[in-house]
């Protein structure tokens, strides 16, 4: 441009350099700050990105595979002091233990194999070990050896952790926690073949079986108030059942369930709650014929079984209640780890998964509750003897046949989240059926978290569908009037009215739609049912009497002031219907309608319940779709309805023929920005229902959307967590429902608006 | 007839125009609830005493303010219970605030109509406003200083006006001590450590460093021992006084001045005296901060916190949002990528705000928090600095969460101004960008400022992804103070609409808070009303005006 400047011309050379330096300071201001414009226009596509994708990195572990990773393997240690019936590893994974057949443990370093401490378990002379077992929860660390003479031994492996120089020490110990002596369980001095044992803080509970009886022995402690001293109370039973076959024994955490194994599949599962009066509660085959028992453990929290068979299938027993809510076993799904024997099982302790091996040494690590086989992975190429899970889940150790130990490194976040598990019927431990369940923590370590997501999903659309039920006929309805017939004078102030309503924050609305409505709704609910059908009613009632007023009358009111001439009549119209609200129930109901609807047809009433939602929400959504749609009628050129009307038609033929058709695209995307928002909205529903997560689809119930869950759950997540990346999927969830609704109405608006600059 | 009538589609334009009318009629009813329910609050009620027996119970005294009235009809009262004779077609019943919560345990009780024997509002009734257990209601018995009586029967009120006065004075002289003097100190003794850390990590800590740091740290000890005495001396002072008063069952109760708000007889006040109280009270909502876990007092740190963040938020969500519109409406091609960023934009708005809490939380608020307290703060390590949800990373959140407004605002601005305005200064040899900002973003200012007003009116009432990237129930200290750097973003803040929300429904005494929630929901539609109307009148103006340049 400044080649064209005239006042750039002048003679001066001096004059004109500074003028040339002025002028590309300039133009390079220019191109700077067009660059700057185009960074930050398009940075509002950065941020929908970012949003998206951030999302999206939280949330992608949750689908990940675990994975493996080989990372020593050396020789058994001290592997002539008998086999192993134990392996196990304590929490940091620094320290493994091994238990023998000859009665030593012995730990060593998890990483090298090195041998750290070698302890003979102390068993009385002249005795030797037929037994063993491990106690339950595996965590606690106590075992059992079984005794030739009819004794047995209680021991537990313990891990004390010092600093020193802040370097992490950790010496192992044997504790013998029921004393030292060796504890008598048959007086007749029979070898104990099979045994368990559970040792808990205030009582142990053995199970021992002799070549003829199977002994219960369950011992107290009983500590004197006053004295602090401790005495051991003994009770012993003999179990009522056909002896020789019995493999297994175990017993649950609540020394309440008994459950005892044949070897040819067999599960006679005993109600032990009454240590002296056992009762057989159940008889059932639990491999397919022609298959064998090989493994049996219980899955995390002692609720559920797990059975390795021959044919290399493990499944998952849980009690369930029948019909006559007697608990029986049942089982609830099986996973297939190959065609081989599986050679050990080992649940997580700490979650409700598991790793099994076969005898081929091929693994998978699955979780029970998403059934979901996490890692399958070829772990060693011999018999595998035994295997240990640490309690963090990460380490896994094997010992083999040929006297080796293997040392992996597994990397197992998020085993609990699968898409069936998010949005299908899951199978619970302890339910009856599978079902959809949203609960997502609880005070116990060995709780199941139940992350469905479909009873949130329902609960949002189920919240949306009441709001739209009520927000669409009245803000479409009004958005036609107010464009089309109302008078400019009124739709001046109704439009600024309606935004103000549109401007109203959402906390208040829920605040009085919680403290306020609620309570008025359940007092005087015929009222509010009557009036939705006065109100229609009566206006056209009012209409057709007005509409037959003397032309005098009439041509006095000028025309598009209906709004305002029915806001009394409104008005008495609600009176009405209150004030015969509740004489008309008692007529009707004798009683109140809540009790009727009770009593009569057995549905509930929650004081905050989907109604009070709708109600609340469809306040919130109607300025919303008013606006728009409002735009969108209004917009309709002129010419269209002008030649309409000139053709002959009425006003009402031209709005439903020609305004409402041409204008339909906008509506339509109007509807969809209003569903957009009462999928989203959260202080409303947060506070205006009882946030439990039912799926039902009464009006009368309660309800839990996405979006109040993430609000109410996410301040106590723990970062990282699944429970944390599963609100993430929540928030995702929503943020796609949202995206599919707002881009829809976006493209539809955009269409529009070039269709009505064309016409 | 009707047949005609129906024909001619006038009753569906009268259902139409009342669905209007429905709408106009809920918001106003919405409006007036809030308004009635929250001015009703600060207005002296009359204390009535009444006198009450159920049946087969004897007779006994009823001391309260009247709050509420339900009638049941006959039918439901004995659905739920009560005793009705045939003769009684409703059952009456009010919510009576009794107060005298450390004697009777509750606030409130319901009474029968049909039980009260007789009703009166002596003129003697006292309420006192206390620091602890809600308010009294009784008659004032006699005053005293250091357990001697010095005033009784009717010169007692006045005494008792100047001496709580007086201890009111010395009160706040203590609050301030402890609140700014000390709390001074101990932030100062807290950056000192964290210095020390510092110093420590960077192998800098030396003999010097620690001479400097031992002088430091005696000198306030120093002060806060000059402070600790001092404080001693007012603890004394204002221990010294006490009334005794009695409740309705006779029951006499000594109270500490030093526990009392405020004392007044509201049925002795004239109406003057009234609007002089409920003026007083919503200063004094306005002004206090808030008791007994938030369920009375004032919501001062609740107003502060959400201006504080609403200021910050601006000045992020300003120039990105007008850099966006003008580079809508001036740079780009209408087109694809035009077509692209106002979808963008449209998303914007309707990803529910929940959504931008989540991603505040986890991106904001972890990612880069927590990468800038690696970098910047790794002497306060374990405890997160910017790691932690607070006021910067609130204010960003609803930076973005506002910027649609902003640019939709803009933009309808900037394409309302003229063509031949942009031309004429092309013409003129100015150069785009000088084009822009010499005549057409000064001609737009009016939009950006709507869209600025209106933006701030959403962060003002938005709560949902608050409540997770910052927002607090109680914030011991405000994010402004006179304590270097005096603005401080890590902090986590209070915010009216959370406050509506935790002390609506989260708070235990529910009942006794809802005068509290009504009024400051009513403060918050107030500041949302006169922001959008704001809003809307200059926008109409601007229309005005630029129909008058094109015309």
């Amino acid at each position: 441009m400044s080649e064209i400047n005239p006042l750039n011309k002048l003679p001066s050379v001096m004059e004109k350099s500074t003028n040339n330096y002025y002028q590309r300071w300039r133009s390079f201001k220019d191109s700077l700050a067009r660059y700057g414009v185009i960074a930050g226009g398009l940075s509002v596509i950065v941020a929908l990105v970012l949003i998206f994708f951030y999302l999206l990195y939280v949330v992608i572990p949750l689908f990940k595979p675990a994975s493996a990773e080989a990372v020593n393997h050396y020789a058994l240690p001290e592997s002539a002091l008998g086999k192993t019936v134990l392996l196990d590893v304590e929490e940091q994974n620094e320290v493994a233990v091994r238990f023998t057949n000859s009665g030593q443990a012995i730990f060593f370093e998890v990483a090298t194999g090195k041998l750290i401490l070698n302890e003979a378990i102390k068993i009385p002379a002249g005795a030797s070990i037929v037994s063993f077992a491990q106690s339950s929860p595996i965590s606690e660390g106590a075992v059992i050896y079984g005794l030739s003479n009819g004794q047995a031994v209680v021991v537990k492996h313990q891990y004390k952790i010092t600093y020193s120089d802040n370097k992490r020490l950790i010496t192992p110990s044997l504790k013998y926690s029921l004393g030292e002596a060796a504890i008598v369980v048959d007086n007749q001095g029979a070898a104990l073949e099979n045994i368990a044992v559970k040792v808990g803080d205030k009582s142990t509970t053995i199970i021992a079986k002799t070549t003829d009886k199977v002994h219960l022995l369950h011992i107290e402690k009983q500590q004197n108030l006053l004295t602090d001293e401790v005495t051991l109370e003994r009770s012993e039973t003999v179990l009522n059942i056909p002896l020789a076959t019995i493999t297994d024994i175990r017993i649950d955490k609540e020394e309440r369930n008994l459950y005892l194994f044949s070897d040819d599949g067999h599960l006679s599962f005993f109600d032990i709650s009454d240590k002296t009066a056992p009762v057989l509660r159940q008889n059932i085959n639990v491999v397919t014929a022609g298959a064998k028992a090989t493994v049996t453990t219980f899955l995390n929290g002692d609720s559920s079984l797990l059975i390795g068979d021959s044919t290399g299938l493990v499944s998952q027993w849980s009690m369930v209640r029948d019909e006559l809510k007697r608990p029986a076993m049942q089982k609830i799904r099986s996973f297939k780890v190959s065609e081989k024997a599986i050679a050990a099982i080992n649940p997580e302790p700490r979650r409700k998964g598991f790793a099994a091996i076969d005898v081929d040494g091929m693994m998978g690590v699955y979780h029970t509750t998403s059934e979901r086989e996490v890692l399958r992975e070829q772990v060693t190429n011999t018999l595998p003897v035994a295997a240990a899970l640490s309690p963090r889940s990460n380490t896994l150790l094997v010992e083999t046949s040929d006297k080796n130990i293997y040392f992996w490194m597994l990397d197992n976040k998020h085993p609990e989240v699968s898409v069936k598990s998010l949005w299908q019927e899951v199978w619970y431990e302890g339910y009856p059926k599978p079902d959809y369940i949203w609960q997502s923590s609880a005070s116990n370590s060995d709780f199941e978290p139940k992350y469905s997501l479909t009873p949130l999903v329902f609960g949002t659309l189920k919240a949306a569908f009441y709001a739209m039920l009520i927000a669409v006929p009245l803000s479409l309805m009004g958005a036609i009037y107010s464009a089309y017939f109302m008078t400019p004078l009124m739709r001046q102030y109704v439009k600024p009215t309606v935004e103000l309503m549109g401007a109203l924050p959402t906390v208040i609305l829920g605040f009085l739609a919680g403290l306020w409505l609620a309570p008025t709704l359940e007092e005087n609910l015929s009222g509010f049912f009557l009036l939705f059908t006065f109100l229609p009613i009566g206006v056209l009632g009012f209409a057709f009497v007005w509409h037959n007023l003397p032309k005098s009358v009439l041509e006095k009111v000028p025309e598009g002031w209906e709004a305002a001439i029915l806001i009394p009549v409104i008005l008495l119209i609600g009176w009405f219907a209150f004030a015969i609200s509740v004489p008309l129930e008692t007529m009707l109901f004798h009683g109140t309608l809540r009790d009727w609807f009770k009593n009569e047809w057995g549905i509930g009433y929650d004081q905050r319940n989907a109604l009070v939602v709708g109600m609340a929400m469809g306040f919130a959504v109607i300025p919303t779709i008013f606006s728009i749609a409002e735009d969108a009628i209004f917009s309709v050129p002129k010419h269209l309805t002008v030649g309409s009307l000139a053709l002959g038609a009425t006003t009402w033929q031209t709005m439903t023929r020609v305004v409402l058709l041409t204008a339909s695209p906008g509506i339509f995307s109007a509807v969809m920005i209003g569903l957009g928002r009462a999928v989203g909205e959260t202080m409303i529903v947060l506070m205006a229902t009882g946030n439990t997560p039912v799926m039902d689809m009464s009006v009368f119930q309660g309800l839990r959307t996405l979006a109040a869950n993430i609000a109410v759950e996410m301040p106590e997540s723990q970062v990282d967590s699944t429970h944390y990346r599963v609100l993430f999927l929540a928030a995702l969830v929503l943020f796609l429902f949202t995206f599919v609704f707002n881009t829809l109405a976006e493209i539809i608006r955009q269409r529009l608006r070039e269709k009505y600059s064309s016409l | 007839m009707m047949k005609l009538w129906f024909k001619s589609g006038s009753p569906w334009i009268w259902l139409n125009a009342a669905a209007v009318s429905t709408c106009l009629i809920m918001v106003v009813a919405v409006l007036s609830l809030v308004f009635v329910r929250g001015v009703g609050n600060f207005w002296p009620a009359q204390v009535t005493q009444f006198s009450y027996q159920e049946e087969g119970k004897p007779l006994s005294i009823i001391i309260g303010e009247k709050v509420d009235t339900s009638i049941t009809p006959a039918i439901m009262a004995k659905s739920t219970g009560h005793k009705m004779t045939d003769d009684e077609d409703t059952l009456v019943q009010y919510l009576v605030k009794v107060g005298n919560r450390d004697v009777t345990g509750a606030d409130f009780r319901w009474i029968e109509e049909r039980n009260v024997k007789e009703q009166s509002d002596p003129e003697s009734m006292i309420v006192i406003e206390r620091r602890e257990w809600g308010n009294f209601y009784g008659q004032l018995l006699e005053v005293k200083e250091n357990g001697k009586t010095v005033a009784k029967g009717d010169q007692a009120m006045p005494e008792l006006q100047t001496r709580l006065d007086a201890a009111l004075v010395v009160f706040d002289k203590i609050k301030q001590l402890e609140k700014k003097e000390i709390g001074a100190i101990n932030y100062g003794l807290e950056r000192l450590r964290l210095k020390q850390k510092k110093l420590q990590l960077e192998n800098r800590w030396d003999s010097d460093a620690e001479k400097q740091f031992a002088a430091d740290k005696a000198e306030y000890d120093a002060q806060y021992q000059s402070h600790q005495a001092e404080l001693a001396a007012l603890y004394k002072e204002i221990r010294r006084d006490s009334l005794v008063a009695k409740t309705e069952s006779g029951t006499e109760i000594k109270i500490p001045l030093a526990k009392i708000v405020k004392v007044y007889q509201p049925n002795a006040m004239n109406i003057f005296d009234k609007i002089g109280f409920f003026c007083h009270k919503v200063f004094e909502f306005l002004t206090d901060e808030p008791r007994e876990a938030n369920t009375e007092g004032g919501i001062f740190p609740a107003i502060f916190g959400t201006v504080m963040m609403v200021i910050i938020m601006s000045i992020i969500v300003t120039p990105f949002g007008v850099i966006a519109a003008v580079y809508l409406r001036e740079y780009a091609k209408q087109g694809f990528t035009t077509q692209l960023i106002r979808i963008a934009v449209n998303n914007l708005a309707g990803v529910p705000s929940i959504v931008y809490g989540v991603f505040g939380l986890g991106f904001f608020v972890y990612i880069l928090g927590g990468n800038i307290d690696a970098l910047f703060f790794p002497e306060s390590s374990p405890a997160p600095v910017y790691g932690t949800p607070g006021l910067l990373w609130a204010s960003l959140t609803l930076a973005l969460l506002t910027l649609p407004v902003v640019i939709v605002s803009t933009e309808e601005g900037l394409a309302r101004i003229p063509k031949s305005i942009r031309e004429g200064s092309l013409a003129l040899g100015a150069t785009k960008i000088e084009t822009l900002w010499r005549t057409v973003l000064p001609m737009a200012s009016p939009a950006m400022m709507t869209g600025l007003i209106l933006a701030v009116a959403r962060a003002a009432g938005e709560v949902a992804p608050l409540m997770l990237v910052g927002v607090v129930k109680l914030a011991p200290t405000l994010p402004l103070d006179g304590n270097f750097p005096f603005l401080h973003l890590d902090r986590k803040f209070m915010h009216l609409g959370f406050h509506i929300y935790d002390v609506g429904f989260q708070s235990p005494n529910v009942e006794a808070a809802r005068p509290l929630v009504y009024a400051t929901a009513l403060l918050l539609v107030l500041v949302i009303i006169v922001l959008n109307l704001t809003a809307i009148i200059i926008r109409n103006r601007l229309r005005e005006k630029y129909r008058a340049l094109e015309g």
